[in-house]
C-alpha cells in the first residue's frame, strides 16, 4: 500500500530522516515507535506531502504523493491540533470533513453514532468551539474525523497521548477493529510501547531517522522493545 | 534583567516568519517607511511656509486650531493600527521576574513605537522653522513638551481603550459629527480647543496638565496590567455558549459551498476576521473626503477612481490580502484533504465579490453627489471584482504571516487585524486604475477614462480561470514554505 523509497530529510545539514526502503502492506496495522526526534512525525508529514523530502519519494497506493493528489481521497490523518478548525463546533467540523470527503450528513451521523461510547458525552452537542475543548477531547474529535469517508489509509500520530485511561482502552478497540478490515491500513505512532504492541501487527523502531528494528508483533515484542529502549 | 527581555524581543523579531520573507519585500517596506518619514518632514517645513505665505495666517494659530483633530485622529489611527506590545507573558510568569518588570518592559517597548516617533518628523522641522522665524525658543520647547505629553498620553490611552471594543466607534462617530458640523459651519469645536493648544505655548502651568494626565494614565494602565497578569484574568480566554449552524441555503453554490459555509463562520466567529468587516464599513465613508470636495488636494478627477476603489473594495482589500493566512491555524488539514485549490480559491473569491457588490449597493448614497460620482463607484467596483480580486489573492499567496484568529487570548496580543503592511501592499492596486483613468480622461474625455477602467475590469473576468491557474501554481510551489511558516506562532 505504502512504499518508501530512499527517503531522507535534512534540515541545514542535520539528517532527521533516512529510510532506504520501507513497505507497508495493505490491510495491516503499522506501529511506529521511537524517542523524541526519531523522525516519526517527519515520516508521517512526508507521507502526507506536508514537507518536502530531501531525497527519495513515497508512494501511496502506487501514487507518488508529491506528484499527484489522488492519494488524498483514500487517506486521512490526525497529526496534531493543526488538523482541527478551532472556530467550529464538533458537529460542524465533522460535517465539513464529511463534505470534503463526499459524505452527506446522514452518512456522518451514522458514523458518529458508532462512537458514542468513545465520545463519552463530551463532544456532541457541547455548545463549545473546538478551540475551547480540552486537549483530550480535541484529540477524540480529530481521531474520529480521520475515520470519516471510508479512508483506506489512516494515519494517527500519538493518538494515545492526552487521553484518559478509559478512552485509551476504547481507542485500542477501535484501532483493532479497523485493522481487522482487510481494506484499511492503519499507521500509528506512539511513545507507549504497551499500547502500540497491543494494537499493531507490525512495529518499526526509528532511531535518529533510521529504521533500527522491524518486528512482526508477537508475545515477546514488548519485552524486546523494552530492552531496546533500556540500552 | 531587562537585558533578557531585550534579547528575547530581538530574537523574536529576527526569527519571525515575516522577516524571512524575500529581500524585495524588505526593500519595499523600507522604501515606504522612508517615504512616509520624508513626507512628514517635508510637511513640517512646508506647512509653516504655506500657511504663512500663501494663506497669510499665523502658522502657530492655524496649527493649534487643527491640533484637536490631529490628537483624535492619532488616537483612532493607533487604535486601528498600533499593535499592543507583544511578549510571551505566560512562560515568564513563573520565572523569578517581578511582574512589574514584565509590564514595564512591555510599556517601555511601546515608547519607541513608530506611532510615537512619526510625530517628531513633522513637529521637529516645524519647530525649527518656527525658531528660525524668531519665535521664542523657550515657548516653542514648552509647546513641544505639551505635544509630546499628548502623544504619549494617546499611547497609553490606547492601551487602556484597546481592551474595550466598540468604544472607539463611539469616539469616531462623535468626531465625524463634530467634523461635519465644523465643515458645514454649524459649530466649530476648534474655537474652544485652539486656546488650549495656544496655552501650551504660552504657559508652563497649562503644559503641566497634559504631562500630569499622561503620568496618571501610565500609572493607571500599569496598575491595571499588573493586576490582570493572571491566567484567569487578563491572560484568560473567554468561552461562551454557542450554537451549531447549518447554513444549508449556501449549498446552491455547489462544491464551493463547503468552503463558503466555513468562511462565513470564520468571519462571524473570530474577532480578527470580524474587524475586516468593520474596516470595509468604515471605507464606505471614505469617499466623503473626496466627493464632498472638502479636501482640496483630492479634487483632481483621478482621485475619484482612487476613492471609489476603496469605497467598494474595503473588504476585498483587507480580507483578500490574507487569503491563505486566514486558514493558517489549520493549514496542514487543508493540505492533506482532497481539496481542489480552485474550489477553495473560488469560495474566497465569491466572498469578496459578494462583499464588493453589497458595498456598491450601499454606496448608492453617493448618488447624492451626482450620477458621475456613482458611475465612478460602479466602474471601480467592476475593476475591483475583475482585477483587484485576483491581484489580492495573488499577493496573498506570498504572505506567510500566520494569523491568530483568537487574538483576544493574550492581553498583550495584537488586537487589530488591519496592519501597516497590508495598507502598503494595497497601494499598487490603486495606482493602475488611476493611470488608466488618467489616460482616458486627459486624452479624450472622462467617459473614455471610465471605459478604459471598465475594460480592464472586464478583461480581468475573462482571464479569471487563467489567473486562478497561476495562483494555484504559486500555492503549490509555495506549499511547503507556507506550511512551515504557519507553524511559527507569534
Amino acid at each position: 500500500m505504502i512504499e518508501v523509497h530512499n527517503l531522507s530529510k535534512t534540515y541545514t545539514g542535520n539528517t532527521v530522516l533516512n529510510i532506504d526502503h520501507l513497505e507497508i502492506q495493505k490491510g495491516k496495522s503499522f506501529g511506529l515507535v521511537g524517542n523524541n526526534g526519531a523522525g516519526k512525525t517527519t515520516l508521517f508529514s512526508a507521507l502526507l506531502d506536508l514537507i518536502q523530502p530531501t531525497t527519495g519519494h513515497i508512494e501511496n497506493n502506487g501514487i507518488k504523493v508529491n506528484l499527484s493528489e489522488d492519494w488524498k481521497s483514500i487517506t486521512s490523518a490526525f497529526i496534531d491540533e493543526t488538523f482541527l478548525i478551532g472556530y467550529l463546533t464538533a458537529e460542524e467540523y465533522f460535517y465539513f470533513i464529511g463534505e470534503l470527503r463526499g459524505q452527506n450528513k446522514a452518512d456522518v451521523d451514522a458514523l458518529l453514532a458508532q462512537f458514542e461510547d468513545f465520545f463519552h458525552g463530551e463532544i456532541l452537542g457541547q455548545r463549545k468551539y473546538l478551540r475551547d475543548l480540552s486537549k483530550g477531547n480535541q484529540k477524540k474529535v480529530g481521531i474520529v474525523a480521520a475515520l470519516i469517508g471510508k479512508p483506506e489509509v489512516i494515519i494517527l500520530d500519538e493518538p494515545f497521548a492526552n487521553l484518559d485511561p478509559t478512552t485509551q482502552i476504547r481507542l485500542k478497540k477501535i484501532i483493532k477493529e479497523l485493522s481487522a478490515d482487510p481494506d484499511i491500513t492503519v499507521l500509528v505512532s506512539s511513545h507507549d510501547l504497551m499500547h502500540v504492541t497491543e494494537v499493531c501487527e507490525r512495529i518499526v523502531v526509528l532511531d535518529k531517522g533510521e529504521v533500527v528494528k522491524d518486528i512482526a508483533t508477537s508475545e515477546e515484542t514488548l519485552k524486546e522493545l523494552e530492552e531496546h529502549f533500556n540500552k | 534583567m531587562f537585558k533578557y527581555f531585550i534579547t528575547l524581543q530581538w530574537k523574536s523579531f529576527w526569527r519571525s516568519a515575516s522577516m524571512t520573507s524575500g529581500l524585495f519585500m524588505k526593500l519595499f517596506m523600507a522604501f515606504w517607511a522612508f517615504w512616509l518619514l520624508g513626507l512628514s518632514a517635508l510637511g513640517g517645513i512646508g506647512a509653516f511656509t504655506v500657511i504663512e505665505e500663501k494663506l497669510e495666517l499665523d502658522p502657530l494659530d492655524t496649527i493649534n486650531r487643527f491640533l484637536i483633530y490631529w490628537w483624535v485622529g492619532d488616537l483612532l489611527f493607533r487604535y486601528a493600527l498600533q499593535k499592543m506590545p507583544v511578549i510571551n507573558i505566560k512562560p515568564l510568569l513563573l520565572l523569578p521576574f517581578n511582574k512589574k518588570k514584565i509590564v514595564s518592559f512591555a510599556f517601555g517597548k511601546t515608547a519607541f513605537s513608530f506611532f510615537n516617533v512619526i510625530h517628531a518628523f513633522f513637529f521637529i522641522p516645524f519647530s525649527i522653522t518656527m525658531i528660525a522665524n524668531d519665535y521664542p525658543v523657550a515657548n516653542v520647547l514648552l509647546w513641544n513638551l505639551g505635544l509630546i505629553a499628548l502623544v504619549y498620553g494617546n499611547n497609553f490611552l490606547n492601551i487602556i481603550l484597546n481592551k474595550k471594543d466598540n468604544l472607539i466607534f463611539i469616539i469616531g462617530g462623535v468626531i465625524a459629527v463634530l467634523g461635519g458640523l465644523h465643515y458645514f459651519g454649524y459649530f466649530d469645536i476648534t474655537v474652544y480647543t485652539a486656546p488650549f493648544f495656544q496655552a501650551l505655548y504660552n504657559s508652563w502651568a497649562v503644559t503641566l496638565i497634559p504631562v500630569i494626565i499622561t503620568i496618571l494614565l501610565i500609572v493607571f494602565s500599569f496598575r491595571s496590567f499588573v493586576k490582570d497578569l493572571y491566567l484567569d484574568a487578563g491572560l484568560a480566554k473567554q468561552s461562551k455558549n454557542i450554537k451549531t449552524e447549518n447554513l444549508d441555503w449556501l449549498d446552491r453554490f455547489g462544491k464551493t459551498a463547503t468552503f463558503l459555509k466555513n468562511d462565513i463562520k470564520l468571519i462571524k466567529r473570530n474577532k480578527r476576521a470580524r474587524s475586516t468587516v468593520m474596516v470595509s464599513v468604515l471605507f464606505l465613508f471614505y469617499g466623503l473626503l473626496f466627493f464632498t470636495g472638502s479636501v482640496e488636494a483630492y479634487d483632481g478627477p483621478v482621485w475619484k477612481i482612487f476613492a471609489a476603489i476603496f469605497v467598494t473594495g474595503g473588504f476585498l482589500l483587507s480580507f483578500g490580502q490574507f487569503v491563505p493566512s486566514w486558514d493558517s491555524s489549520y493549514y496542514p488539514l487543508m493540505m492533506s484533504q482532497n481539496i481542489k485549490y480552485k474550489e477553495y480559491l473560488s469560495s474566497k473569491w465569491w466572498l469578496m465579490v459578494i462583499a464588493t457588490l453589497i458595498s456598491t449597493v450601499l454606496a448608492s448614497g453617493y448618488l447624492y453627489f451626482g450620477w458621475d460620482v456613482y458611475l465612478a463607484i460602479i466602474v471601480a467596483s467592476i475593476y475591483n471584482i475583475g482585477v483587484n480580486s485576483h491581484v489580492v489573492l495573488w499577493a496573498g499567496a506570498y504572505v506567510k504571516t500566520p494569523i491568530d484568529l483568537t487574538s483576544n487570548k493574550k492581553a498583550f496580543g495584537d488586537k487589530q487585524a488591519f496592519n501597516t503592511k497590508t495598507l502598503m501592499l494595497s497601494l499598487p492596486k490603486m495606482v493602475l486604475p488611476m493611470i488608466l483613468y488618467a489616460i482616458g480622461h486627459y486624452t479624450y474625455s472622462p467617459y473614455a477614462g471610465y471605459a478604459l477602467v471598465t475594460v480592464a475590469g472586464l478583461a480581468g473576468f475573462a482571464f479569471r480561470d487563467k489567473v486562478f491557474d497561476i495562483i494555484e501554481k504559486i500555492y503549490k510551489t509555495e506549499k511547503y514554505k507556507t506550511i512551515s511558516a504557519y507553524k511559527q506562532k507569534k
